[in-house]
């Protein structure tokens, strides 16, 4: 039987993604252009026996989602560039306590109240350093609608699997576009649970660090009591002045990461084999590029498209190896340079030439092909 | 008190041209507060992000003859603690003249105000900021499209309390932001309407003559959110303090006023027919509904008519 297809927004994909992920919790507040996420999911989470709450701000939001999740749930909040600022304090916090919880971000012009009906891709470095302290980031850039379900999927994965906040940013043009969507069916994509403690209550630790990522008990239920804090702590959760135990927890967090990257990043890449010319795209302004690269192609233009749907932690290794054949990289990005200061740093000797567009408008693919043309 | 003759003869300082919606009570309420302030005063103004700002400040045009500004969606009374502070050191350094009256108004909707910009407000009531708060409470989020606040009434549709089967539009009754305000011991706090010029317009003007913070809570119908007809949106303002949905009332120096007593206390229906956003509570399945509301009417003007003329 034909897979059931849906022509809907990427805020409607979103939430779509979410539900089949097992979301059950939400917690959030208006903003544009995140909205529809919490409206939808205002109608769909009840039906299903889900709690969803509209909090008084951003910051309740973010600490309710993240009470959420400690209390068993699948947690999501959704939010744009303002809310995300406020959110900061939360979002350090889940990283540090180590709570499982997926913030969607869909960008809008900024800095400040900024351009809320626009669209931008000005919070890729706020995803990475907005909140203080050294802390892990894994942030998902979907390009299309369906991209926004699965890449909404996987990010529950994640943050289950690595308990931590995982954060979705795409910009508000694919959160506003519609396209067909093939709904899937159970069992079509792969659905991880965080996983639960086997021991008895009394032996539970919550950062038993005999594991790389200790389980995770909902707080409270079977007997299973322990104690969460933002404060450094040891393997039981409580406060620690311990300069081992406190070295030990800031790297395993950030460890987390690092030894997972084959599974966390994720990128899709065209012609890049003898690509001497290198787009590195991302979210709508991928398909402008990917448009350009097509075009350049046909030109006869050795050009190639790097299309990261992980962002953070960055294609590192990728990009270093793109750089071995690449002469230039070309980065389009609606902000004023943020992305194309990592890739220059993994690409050292190579030029890497930025196409930026702050005024609300997307970067068209004549732009990005007359800039190809340029180093041909 | 201003006549009439003379309200109207004073200079306009919200000009017409905004974007605000056809039958929207915003402008109406902001043109009568600014014609409130004294004679020789200025008057400076900060505005939450919200209907009010949007609509009137989209560069090149601006409705502000004030010295205005924008900054963010929770934290209009903490920039106008700043604005207040600044203008203070003007007059210490004499740059401005120390006897020159200039009076503070921050603004905000029922989302800036009873919400997010709620921790903001209370520090600034409790220092004793003298500003004046006006809050437009249209009762939802209306700039981003209608999701409910904690001034959102009871058992109203809202993209966010849809009434549905799962919940019969917003469960929960709404936040009694003034008496909260007024427990911060101000010397004014006030609630009034759109529609009743003369009571605003007095409100505002002892607002604005009092020293230290003054808190003012209007009730502007929203015809988008409300799903009411525009050219009926004064008629909808005047019938919600016709049925004590909306007391008009104010505490001043902390001795509570009730301004307006219908003689014949309408029933809540009155109001809610005129709206949308309430046409699921007259269904069959929802009588218990209109008289649960009816009934938390009764009790609240009982208790605030046990109040009038005393000091609490």
């Amino acid at each position: 039987m034909a897979k059931v297809k849906r022509f809907m927004q990427g805020n409607e994909a979103c939430a779509e993604g979410a539900l089949y992920a097992g979301c059950n919790f939400f917690a959030g507040y208006p903003i544009t252009p995140s909205t529809e996420i919490a409206e939808i999911l205002g109608y769909q989470l009840p039906k299903i026996g889900g709690k969803w709450i509209q909090m008084e701000d951003e910051i309740a939001s973010i600490a309710a989602t993240i009470g959420g999740s400690l209390g068993g749930c699948k947690a999501l909040t959704a939010t744009s560039g303002p809310g995300l600022s406020l959110k900061q304090e939360g979002l350090g916090y889940a990283a540090m306590a180590e709570i499982p919880c997926v913030i969607i971000n869909v960008m809008r012009g900024g800095p400040s109240t900024g351009y809320p009906t626009g669209p931008s891709q000005s919070d890729m470095m706020t995803a990475k350093w907005g909140t203080h302290g050294d802390h892990p980031v894994i942030a998902l850039t979907p390009s299309t609608v369906p991209e926004i379900l699965t890449e909404t999927v996987r990010a529950f994965n994640l943050a289950e699997k690595y308990r931590m906040p995982v954060f979705v940013f795409y910009d508000e043009i694919v959160g506003h576009m519609r396209e067909p969507v093939e709904i899937p069916e159970p069992g079509d994509l792969e659905i991880v649970d965080r996983a639960k403690p086997t021991c008895k209550p009394e032996d539970y630790k919550p950062y038993d660090s005999n594991f790389e990522i200790a389980p995770l008990a909902a707080y409270g239920k079977d007997g299973y009591r322990f104690h969460v804090t933002g404060l450094n702590h040891g393997d039981d959760g409580f406060p620690t002045n311990d300069s081992k135990r406190i070295d030990q927890g800031c790297r395993s967090i950030m460890a987390k990461i690092e030894n997972n990257l084959d599974d966390i990043l994720k990128n899709e890449t065209v012609d890049m084999d003898d690509a001497e010319i290198v787009l590195f795209a991302y979210g709508s302004t991928a398909r402008s590029a990917s448009f350009a690269q097509r075009k350049a192609r046909e030109k006869g233009i050795k050009a190639g498209l790097f299309r990261p749907l992980t962002m953070w932690p960055f294609p590192e290794k990728a990009i270093r190896e793109a750089a071995k054949k690449a002469k230039v990289f070309i980065v389009p990005e609606m902000n004023l340079g943020q992305m194309s200061l990592e890739v220059e740093r993994c690409a050292p000797g190579i030029e890497v030439k930025g196409i930026n567009r702050v005024d609300g408008e997307p970067i068209n693919p004549a732009q990005i092909l007359e800039c190809i043309e340029k180093y041909k | 008190m201003a006549t009439l003759k003379q309200l109207a003869e004073k200079e306009e300082l919200f000009t017409g041209g905004h974007r605000l919606c056809a039958g929207c009570g915003i402008p109406q309420i902001i043109r009568l507060i600014l014609r409130s302030v004294g004679e020789n005063c200025s008057v400076v103004g900060t505005t939450a992000t919200g209907c009010l700002e949007v609509g009137t400040s989209i560069y090149p045009y601006s409705s502000w003859r004030i010295p205005w500004i924008h900054s963010a969606f929770e934290n209009a009374s903490a920039t106008m603690t700043g604005i207040e502070a600044a203008y203070n050191a003007l007059k210490r350094k004499g740059k401005i003249a120390k006897d020159k009256e200039i009076k503070f108004l921050a603004m905000g909707g029922d989302g800036g105000t009873y919400d997010i910009g709620f921790q903001a407000l209370s520090g600034a009531l409790e220092r004793g900021q003298d500003f004046v708060y006006l809050c437009y409470d249209n009762g939802a989020y209306m700039n981003t499209g209608i999701q409910r606040s904690s001034a959102t009434p009871f058992g109203s549709a809202t993209t966010t309390s849809p009434a549905g089967s799962a919940i019969p539009g917003k469960t929960q009754w709404r936040k009694d932001l003034t008496r909260i305000v007024a427990a911060h011991n101000i010397p004014y706090a006030a609630q009034a309407s759109a529609h009743n010029w003369k009571d605003l317009q007095r409100k505002a003007e002892r607002a604005f003559a009092v020293k230290g913070p003054a808190f003012l809570n209007v009730v502007s119908p929203c015809p988008l959110g409300w799903y009411s007809k525009p050219e009926l949106s004064m008629e909808t303002a005047k019938l919600a303090v016709e049925t004590c949905y909306w007391p008009i009332y104010e505490i001043d120096e902390g001795v509570l006023k009730v301004n307006y007593k219908p003689k014949e206390k309408k029933p809540i229906e009155e109001w809610l027919k005129l709206q949308g956003r309430f046409k699921h509570l007259f269904k069959e399945e929802n009588k218990g509904l209109l008289k649960e509301f009816q009934d938390r009417i009764d009790l609240e003007w009982a208790r605030l008519l046990d109040l009038d003329g005393k000091h609490i």
